[in-house]
């Protein structure tokens, strides 16, 4: 009895959402075992076969939504609830590499506002939008979990820390350019398909992409080397990350001081990165707390 | 040595206790190797060598007390696990940090996840569990991976799988990746997602500990609280004692970021305070002075320099009005618009709030209208009293401490800066010029120098 014109709503269900080709639906089902048998409950399972859709399409689309209720035996209602209740689901096409700028409070008032005003400005493009290569999908996004490395820039859910507006214009200029870009922690860059996989479960297997980048990131050791009695020999990310307009010649932690911006403080003499490093005091095998020291 | 003359040396050295964070700086601190030749799985096999009810007690003994914001005793959490029910029984750890400011999981498990997997067998024998989930949050992939690389080299080197350094301890491990939803560090949203729905908050009671996970005993830990436990046994109750305070016992993961010299992870016995971990890095950003701070994430009521002093542990932080929280220590300084900064964590908080408790979603809401038009100058005095009345009627009000932080930098920034708002106000806009703030704000004139 539908016999109106496609196109024009009158109020009807939409039809089914087409199915994936054989080939995908079958590879797609062999992944879909893989991770249901790793919860008790099959339905466990939603938040990584959303994950493993999107890989295949770069969006969570109706197909995949559909493949999932049949696989776990849901309606599309109750996994169209679920998808669009996590923001990492897509809902539409967009592009190969997610630049998500922290525009939360503490990135925000360190630069992720005016990083995030700069990109959209550049790259012609609001917020969720897509170049017209299709490179670059453009968001801010919440607090990642980097303060200490602000303003952060997440590409594909890597992070590239301490970013200038500057360094993040030049970033999107490489990525949209092809130039391969690494993050300051992370794995080089792979496309959005490709991270949507490793979210549902599946190791990156390329070589090399676990160690990437190495330990931590300079941040990260700071008390540490306090505690060692290396405080000198501590890079400040503010001075050995990417730095603005002035301050190109600087990258990453390795970078060297230069006009060393704040006043050293007591434990930071300038002379002592070549002074003896460990005593037993710092001795990081044997942190010794505040009231365990008779011994002394 | 005496607390007197502690104090009067205030060396890094002595202030600071890596523990967690011991070799962070060595090549491949992720990886078993390195992680055993610090003493990794030496705390698992004293675990083994107990029973699983002097385990609990120990680790209650220690004083352990929840480091994902509550403070709950770990070790009571484990206690109140059911025996003998014939249900299955439930670990999922906590590793979905998104409190704005806290910072401290993730780099953790990126350089020494093992510290997590370890505590995470120990935690799983003593509450007789066969089955652990960690739920990590799904936009931190470079640790996804390094997990990943984690589970598979315990389940090789027999850490995980069946028959656990011949204990008869079974136990499967699997890492979930979340996909982007603040509710889910909340533990009862976390295990509804983890059951694959929506985000949203249960009802408690009851109370994981007896309906949890598939409504089975579940623990829910956070990730640092789980992998402090290997050293304390490593290590001895009474070596954790010695840090901190009698109710405050231990070291923790301080994250100092924002305007401040050195921003970055402090690992220090608790009751540290900010001035001493100021002192020792450097301070503010040179030229400038403190104007307010976190204690532990945007959740906490913020504080001002008059707060320098607080003991940084769990009853110090709560008796000056606040909250130790996650020990995110965002400090911003004087070049910083307070209204500005409320009404980005107020807009976070109604982007986040899942919509399931009408006070919090709706008060959030009109929270975000009120200081947007504050901010941009367009405000009347009588919307201040409005702010505090609706932040009101948002905490204690919803199913979760979502709405509670929603509350906390309203009634916060009012207390200690109610003059800057009326400023907004009367001066119809912001005094402030967002340029100054920036990481870059004093590099451009210092830099030809």
């Amino acid at each position: 009895m539908t016999t109106t014109p496609e196109g024009v709503s009158l109020g009807m269900p939409q039809l089914p959402a087409p199915d994936y080709p054989d080939d995908v639906r079958a590879r797609l089902e062999q992944d879909a075992r893989e991770i249901v048998a790793r919860y008790p409950d099959s339905r466990s399972a939603l938040l990584p076969l959303l994950h493993l859709v999107q890989s295949e399409e770069g969006h969570v689309t109706r197909t995949g939504m559909q493949f999932c209720a049949d696989v776990l035996g849901l309606t599309t209602a109750e996994v169209t609830a679920v998808a669009t209740f996590y923001t990492m689901y897509r809902r539409g096409p967009s592009g190969d590499y997610q630049v998500g700028v922290c525009t939360n409070t503490l990135c925000a008032v360190m630069g992720g506002d005016a990083i995030f005003e700069a990109l959209q400005d550049h790259l012609g493009v609001g917020n969720g939008g897509t170049t017209d290569d299709g490179k670059v999908t453009l968001e801010h996004i919440e607090c990642n979990a980097a303060c200490d490395f602000a303003p952060v820039v997440m590409v594909n859910w890597e992070f590239f820390d301490n970013q200038t507006v500057r360094s993040a214009k030049q970033l999107v200029d490489d990525l949209r350019a092809g130039v391969p870009v690494e993050p300051t922690r992370g794995a080089p860059l792979c496309t959005f398909k490709e991270t949507a996989r490793i979210l549902a479960g599946f190791p990156d297997e390329r070589e090399g992409a676990v160690e990437a980048s190495g330990s931590a990131g300079p941040a990260s050791l700071i008390g540490l080397r306090l505690a060692k009695g290396e405080a000198a020999r501590v890079v400040h990310p503010r001075d050995g990350g990417p730095h603005d307009e002035a301050h190109d010649g600087a990258q990453g932690g390795a970078a060297p001081r230069d006009t060393a911006p704040h006043d050293p403080s007591p434990s930071e003499h300038l002379s002592s990165h070549d002074a003896p490093q460990d005593t037993s005091a710092s001795d990081p095998a044997h942190p010794a707390g505040p009231t365990a020291e008779e011994g002394e | 040595m005496t607390v007197a003359t502690e104090i009067k040396d205030p060396s890094p050295e002595k202030l600071l206790a890596p523990v967690l964070s011991a070799f962070w700086d060595e090549d491949r601190s992720w990886t078993l190797d390195v992680y055993q030749r610090h003493e990794g799985y030496e705390g698992l096999r004293k675990a083994l060598a107990m029973t699983p009810d002097d385990l609990i007690a120990y680790v209650k003994d220690s004083g352990l007390r929840g480091r994902g914001g509550a403070g709950f005793p770990t070790g009571m959490k484990w206690q109140f696990i059911p025996q003998g029910d014939g249900k299955p029984h439930y670990l999922v750890v906590n590793a979905d940090e998104s409190e704005p400011g806290t910072c401290k999981d993730i780099p953790l498990l990126f350089a020494n996840p093992h510290s997590l997997i370890e505590g995470i067998v120990i935690a799983c024998y003593a509450i007789r569990s066969s089955h652990a989930f960690i739920y990590l949050r799904g936009e931190v992939v470079p640790v996804l991976r390094r997990l990943h690389s984690a589970v598979r080299e315990a389940y090789a080197a027999g850490y995980l799988g069946k028959n656990i350094l011949g204990s008869g301890l079974d136990l499967e491990l699997t890492v979930h990746a979340g996909a982007g939803a603040y509710i889910c560090g909340e533990e009862t949203a976390l295990l509804d997602s983890l059951e694959g729905r929506r985000g949203q908050p249960r009802l408690r009671p009851p109370f994981p500990a007896v309906a949890g996970l598939y409504a089975c005993p579940t623990v829910v830990n956070n990730v640092e609280s789980i992998a402090s436990v290997p050293a304390i046994l490593k290590n001895g109750k009474e070596w954790f004692r010695s840090m901190g305070s009698e109710k405050s016992p231990g070291f923790t993961l301080y994250s100092l970021s924002g305007h401040v010299a050195s921003p970055g992870q402090y690992e220090a016995p608790l009751g540290i305070t900010l001035r001493q971990l100021l002192d020792m890095s450097g301070g503010m950003r040179p030229g400038h002075r403190l104007k307010f701070w976190t204690p532990g994430g945007s959740s906490t009521p913020m504080f001002t320099d008059e707060h320098l002093d607080v003991p940084l542990d769990y009853e110090g932080v709560g008796a000056a009005g606040s909250m130790l929280g996650t020990k995110a220590l965002q400090c911003f300084d004087e070049t910083t618009c307070v209204v500005r900064a409320v009404t980005r964590w107020t807009e976070f908080y109604a982007h986040e709030s899942c919509g399931k408790c009408t006070p919090c979603r709706e008060g959030t809401y009109w929270l975000v209208q009120l200081l947007r038009d504050i901010e941009a100058g367009k405000g009347a005095m009588s919307d201040l009293d409005k702010l505090n009345d609706i932040a009101d009627n948002i905490n204690g009000k919803s199913f979760c401490a979502l709405g509670d932080g929603a509350a906390s930098p309203i009634f916060s920034s009012l207390k200690y800066f109610r003059e800057e708002y009326e400023e907004h106000i009367t001066g119809r806009g912001c005094p402030f010029d967002p340029a100054r703030s920036t990481a870059w704000a004093d590099h451009r004139t210092e830099v030809n120098a």
